[in-house]
């Protein structure tokens, strides 16, 4: 929030103790997908495979990092009463950055991703995050935090597109996997799982990936 | 008997605390007490002392299943020597050898990797071993097509065990029943094998033998949804003479597995009959309103008499052994009419209307199997409000 005052006033290094938790909490213990359940839909749109998987993690990336340090240099001059129009702005103008990079150098992928890049803009852990941490921290944290919340964003979309890429159509990145020979087609055993390539299937790696964490770590057991 | 219980003897030692195998003492205890009757009681609480608990109830189902198992592995083999023309020539008992050498391989499949699961679970979370699988592992395999490779079978158990089941918290506490869990797993993973016609009957051909001509491998539901000819008749199906999941397409022998289930009162009788109206129900107004249809196709399976819908496809399978499984079903008496009624509805509804899915009870019962809290809390709150409105009127008077 706006009024959040800053309260450590004396110089930090640049990867003191704390900064460098703003990276490793949200690879797993406040990990946005898994533990906040936020920017679902996307992790399940795009996991079919890990290349459109990876482009929109950097995309993320990207705008989750850069958005922080914008919203957290203008934090002291956003009016508290338009704070989410601005930042809606300022993710749009970002977003809109990424998707013509895209759509220059990766055609493919973009057309692949469709409406998921544009969807970037209201993506939860997106504005989480500025509502949350840009708007009460300096640029240099802020920035952390962005990296360390599209890294944990990331490393969930690239598992959840690993098992659905390796299972669902017997390749990883486009490379054919699982031995053409073991087709039943060819005379083998082996068939592809076509229900990994349908978001269910997503929605319950994710859910797998849900329950092995919280078995690790019971404190993220919520009450019921 | 006594070779049992001085094997089990010998072994309890390692089992109980400080033995060598202290942690798989849920694996000897899931042994001994389905052998025998476990020789301690319980001390606190009260209890009902009853002849039945889980494991005869189960075994009780599986023994309503035992006719519609023979029979399938019986019509396994006629359809295969049928469709190499040597239906005439082979014999009765080589047709159930044939059926049984393929279907009792997918049994073992299906309770050893189930029973696996379910033991790795137990000793993981030091529980007591449940036997909720003992009869989803027979129901499996009766609901797979004859062809299907033995792998797929262990896939869709291991899907249904874990994900239908262990996470929610084991037997009892399942949303989904596991069978059609494992179903409709394979059928939408390798639908190639679940679905169309070539799956239903094994045609593989020894030498000297080949396939009949004219010979079509499409199940009654299949036919009619791609508007095909259906070249059995009324009879054919009701004894089960016709392609399909192994243990589903004789109605005569689900009949004898739904009068064993009725009279020892383990099968819920309102499921069945709501089941049996809502379908009867569902196919009146089809056929009503079959000449507005939207295809030749369509219009033909709308117009089929509502009772034959009855005896097609899976229908009487899924109605007696699956809606009425007691814990996805609904558990008041006035839910169970209305999950019955809307299981039978659903499940004619969605094999005519979507002939990607010609077999509609399996999402019918799947569907209502989640919609069944639902009711259940309906019918709850609607029996509070009535009480909660007698007492008001009792205390105005």
């Amino acid at each position: 929030m706006a009024e959040v005052q800053e309260v450590k006033k004396e110089r930090e290094s640049l990867f003191s103790k704390n900064n460098r938790k703003l990276i490793s909490d949200p690879l797993n213990d406040s990990n946005p997908i898994t533990v906040q359940v936020l920017g679902i839909c996307s992790a399940l749109a795009i996991t079919v495979k890990l290349y459109p998987a990876l482009v929109m993690s950097i995309s993320v990336l990207f705008v989750l990092a850069m958005g922080n340090v914008v919203i957290s240099l203008m934090r002291n001059l956003i009016p508290n009463r338009i704070r989410i129009i601005v930042q809606l702005v300022v993710v749009a103008s970002l977003v809109i950055l990424v998707d013509q990079v895209l759509k220059a150098f990766v055609y493919d992928v973009s057309k692949e991703l469709s409406v998921f890049v544009g969807l970037i803009i209201t993506n939860c852990i997106i504005m989480g995050r500025f509502e949350a941490f840009a708007l009460g921290n300096g640029p240099w944290k802020s920035f952390l935090d962005g990296l360390g919340n599209a890294f944990g964003y990331a490393w969930i979309l690239l598992a959840v597109a690993f098992f659905r890429e390796l299972l669902g159509s017997g390749q990883l990145f486009g490379f054919q996997i699982i031995p053409e020979s073991w087709y039943l087609s060819e005379g083998g055993f082996y068939s592809d799982n076509g229900m990994m390539l349908l978001p269910p299937m997503a929605l319950i790696t994710v859910g797998i990936i849900i329950w092995v964490q919280r078995s690790r770590n019971t404190e993220l057991i919520e009450e019921n | 008997m006594k070779l049992f219980k001085n094997i089990l003897e010998s072994v309890k030692p390692h089992f109980v605390d400080g033995g060598k195998l202290e942690k798989y003492y849920p694996v000897y205890d899931g042994f001994a007490t389905f052998l025998f009757t476990p020789g301690h009681t319980s001390h606190s609480g009260a209890h009902v002392r009853d002849a039945i608990d889980l494991k005869r109830t189960m075994v009780t189902v599986i023994f309503a299943m035992v006719p519609a198992l023979l029979f399938g592995m019986w019509n396994a083999g006629n359809l295969h020597y049928g469709a190499l023309g040597l239906a005439e020539t082979v014999g009765f008992w080589d047709k159930f050898l044939w059926g049984a050498l393929k279907i009792v391989p997918m049994l073992i499949v299906s309770y050893g990797v189930g029973l696996g699961v379910e033991f790795i679970f137990c000793i993981i979370k030091k529980h007591q071993i449940q036997e909720g699988f003992l009869v989803s592992g027979m129901l499996i395999p009766l609901i797979m097509p004859i062809d299907i490779p033995l792998w797929m079978v262990a896939v869709s158990v291991v899907f249904a065990v874990v994900i239908g089941k262990e996470v929610f918290g084991g037997t009892g506490m399942n949303i989904l029943n596991p069978a059609l869990t494992a179903r409709a797993f394979a059928f939408f993973a390798y639908p190639t094998y679940m679905s169309g016609d070539k799956v239903w009957i094994n045609t593989s051909a020894a030498e000297g033998q080949s396939v009949v001509d004219g010979f079509s491998g499409a199940t009654v539901l299949g036919s009619y949804a791609t508007g095909g000819e259906v070249g059995y008749s009324t009879m054919d199906m009701f004894l089960g003479f016709i392609p399909g999941s192994i243990g589903e397409t004789s109605t005569l022998a689900v009949l004898i597995g739904a009068a064993i289930l009725l009279y020892t009162g383990i099968g819920s009788w309102r499921i069945m009959l709501s089941g049996l109206i809502g379908a009867l129900a569902m196919g009146l107004i089809f056929n009503t309103f079959a000449e507005y249809a939207i295809s030749p196709e369509q219009q033909s399976f709308m117009a089929v008499p509502a009772w034959q819908q009855l005896i097609m496809g899976g229908f009487a399978f899924g109605l007696v052994f699956m809606a009425t499984d007691p814990v996805s079903a609904a558990q008041t008496d006035k839910g169970k009419i209305i999950y019955g009624f809307l299981v039978g509805f659903f499940a004619i509804m969605i094999r005519v209307f979507n002939p990607a899915y010609p077999e509609g009870i399996m999402l019918a019962i799947l569907f209502m199997n989640v919609m069944a809290p639902l009711i259940d809390h309906y019918v709850v709150q609607g029996n509070i409000n009535k009480r909660k409105k007698r007492l008001a009127t009792v205390k105005a008077a």
